[in-house]
């Protein structure tokens, strides 16, 4: 008897102490003025929506807008620094979902955190929204949105009726060799992005986001533009020559017959924030030079 | 043999020979060819190589070290060679020479270093210390390096840890053959080495004593043994990455089949040694078409149940 009796304790007591965490959440949540992001995606985001103020902290992989330059960083996906997080005293903290351990601190420090994650160029535009919604600038969120998925259908329409070559999106191999070829593969915002620029992706039917090729994959599939992006350190022109030469040896691919492998540089084309549009007029430049303005 | 012409004819997508040969067809054009000579001959050639190469390697330290599980990662010569290549991969390094490229330069170098370390060993090794002191020397050296290892992870960004994580699983797909032809280089040079070993080893693994009553110089022949199975090691990680298993399952297979006799043990694990690995990369390509599956994972789920097979049969 004694025992039920504290069992039922220790229940209203644990609903008590939630419901008063929900109530300390959602009072502290409701327009957060402080605001973390330690994914490069959202902090562009929140720059883009005119949020760019309230930001107090980045992820160490953060480059743009320039003005992340002048904040702190908190570690990345692997390596969160949680104590330094803490000690900014932000009022909403941005988040992978897939940080199961940093949500687990910040929920027992009373943080409150947005966790993110996407799968497609769809989910852009609805992070923007959603994340406008959260922050109290849904308009501007929801006008920021629009302006993204305008440019994108204006680069839709500009390349719509136009031969659209197959093409393979690479995003990352071996320097100086065509070993370990990673390619955007069959679903993810690249392989939106190429469909909407214009291109046919010979990848379409591997269904995974990206696609460890071998050469012999390469050879098969028959490329007829082969767009290879690189992000990180600048290379120079140089450098850009040599890599684009590596692929010669396999001269039976139509995009190499043809001269059509282009490196391109600009991480607009890896994170699935607001600039992708500019990704897209980027490619469809690519895919279709002639209709390029 | 027969895998080395076999193997080349299977693989993700279906070529026709006809087309290969075809010399009506200008070779830039030729799609089947290019898979053929492009994609999957050097492939055939590279599994042939570093089977044989960490089958030998193998053979080798099993004697060497009078240790049934020693194997070409034993002494920390793989492990060199792999942290040669995370830190190229890593820290970006950009350096060609003869057409190769970063990784593999780095790895090699890699190998080399750990081969300096185990060789210094086995210089301070006087006869009467036991093999014992050169397999744990070996072992805390592979343990070292692996903590370096983790290091390097650490402080790599994601990309890099993918790339590295990829590396480490091995990949036979090298994509032309200019790799083959820098690894040729320090493998003739351990295969000279190996053929003068094959009758003295058997005298070197029943014990160093008797090696020497029978008036084997065994200081020198161990030096040898030593450097010649390492440079094979590096050579074939620094192609291929570490291939995981071949070192150690194809001697005792061998052994079972031909005796405890090193003049066929030899011979036979490198040829059995090529021949596995060129099957495993068969299977590796095609179980999963057109996705490619890392080459050490067959290897070491196909090893893995022979290998423990092996030890219980025998008890």
């Amino acid at each position: 008897m004694k025992l039920r009796l504290f069992a039922a304790l220790c229940v209203a007591l644990l609903i008590g102490h939630v419901a008063g965490r929900a109530a300390q959440r959602s009072t502290s949540s409701a327009v957060p003025r402080r605001i973390v992001s330690l994914v490069p995606a959202t902090t562009e985001m929140l720059f883009a929506m005119g949020a760019g103020n309230r930001v107090i902290g980045v992820g160490t992989y953060d480059r743009f807008p320039p003005e992340v330059d002048r904040l702190p960083r908190l570690g990345g996906l692997l390596d969160p620094n949680i104590e330094q997080l803490i000690a900014l005293r932000p009022e909403l903290v941005i988040v992978y979902d897939t940080q199961a351990d940093l949500r687990r601190q910040l929920e027992r420090a009373g943080i409150p955190m947005w966790p993110y994650s996407t799968r497609d160029l769809a989910d852009v535009t609805s992070t923007v929204r959603a994340l406008g919604t959260r922050i109290g600038l849904s308009a501007e969120a929801n006008a920021t949105a629009d302006g993204i998925e305008a440019r994108l259908k204006a680069v839709q329409a500009r390349v719509a009726g136009q031969r659209r070559p197959r093409t393979l999106l690479v995003f990352g191999r071996e320097p100086g060799t065509l070993r370990e070829i990673n390619a955007s593969g069959g679903y993810g915002f690249l392989h939106d992005l190429l469909e909407i620029a214009g291109g046919t992706d010979v990848l379409a039917d591997v269904k995974r986001a990206s696609v460890t090729m071998s050469t012999e994959m390469v050879l098969a599939r028959a490329p007829e533009v082969i767009v290879e992006l690189h992000y990180g350190e600048e290379w120079p022109a140089s450098r850009i020559a040599e890599e684009t030469r590596v692929w010669s040896q396999l001269s039976s691919v139509p995009a190499v017959r043809n001269k059509r492998v282009v490196l391109v540089a600009g991480d607009e084309f890896v994170v699935p924030g607001p600039r992708v549009p500019v990704a897209a007029e980027r490619l469809a430049a690519i895919l279709h030079p002639e209709g390029a303005r | 043999m027969t895998a080395c012409v076999l193997a080349p004819l299977v693989g993700g997508t279906s070529i026709s020979l006809a087309n290969v040969f075809d010399r009506t067809r200008p070779y830039a054009e030729n799609i089947d060819a290019q898979i053929f000579f492009v994609a999957r001959l050097p492939r055939v050639l590279a599994a042939a190589l570093v089977g044989s190469a960490l089958a030998l390697s193998g053979v080798v330290f099993q004697a060497l070290l009078r240790n049934p599980l020693a194997s070409p990662d034993t002494l920390g010569v793989s492990a060199g060679a792999s942290l040669g290549a995370m830190l190229a991969i890593t820290f970006n390094l950009d350096v060609s020479v003869f057409g190769l490229s970063a990784v593999p330069l780095a790895s090699f170098a890699g190998s080399l270093g750990a081969l300096a370390i185990v060789y210094g060993l086995s210089l301070v090794r006087r006869s009467g210390t036991s093999t014992m002191v050169l397999l744990l020397g070996g072992v805390t050296l592979t343990a070292l390096l692996s903590a370096v290892m983790g290091f390097v992870q650490f402080v790599a960004d994601f990309t890099q840890t993918f790339r590295n994580v990829r590396w480490m699983m091995g990949s036979l797909d090298v994509a032309s053959y200019s790799p083959i032809a820098g690894a040729l280089l320090p493998m003739a040079l351990a295969w000279t080495g190996f053929a003068t070993l094959p009758r003295v080893l058997d005298l070197v693994s029943v014990g160093s004593e008797s090696a020497a009553a029978r008036g084997v110089d065994v200081v020198r022949t161990e030096r040898i043994a030593l450097v010649s199975a390492s440079l094979a090691t590096g050579a074939a990680v620094s192609l291929a990455g570490p291939v995981a298993f071949i070192g150690i399952i194809v001697p005792h297979l061998v052994r079972l089949i031909v005796g405890a006799d090193h003049r066929l043990v030899l011979p036979g694990s490198a040829l059995f040694g090529a021949t596995l690995l060129i099957a495993c990369d068969v299977v590796a390509r095609t179980v999963m078409a057109p996705l490619e599956l890392p080459v050490g994972i067959v290897t070491a789920l196909v090893g893995g149940p022979v290998f423990l097979w092996l030890l219980f049969k025998r008890r």
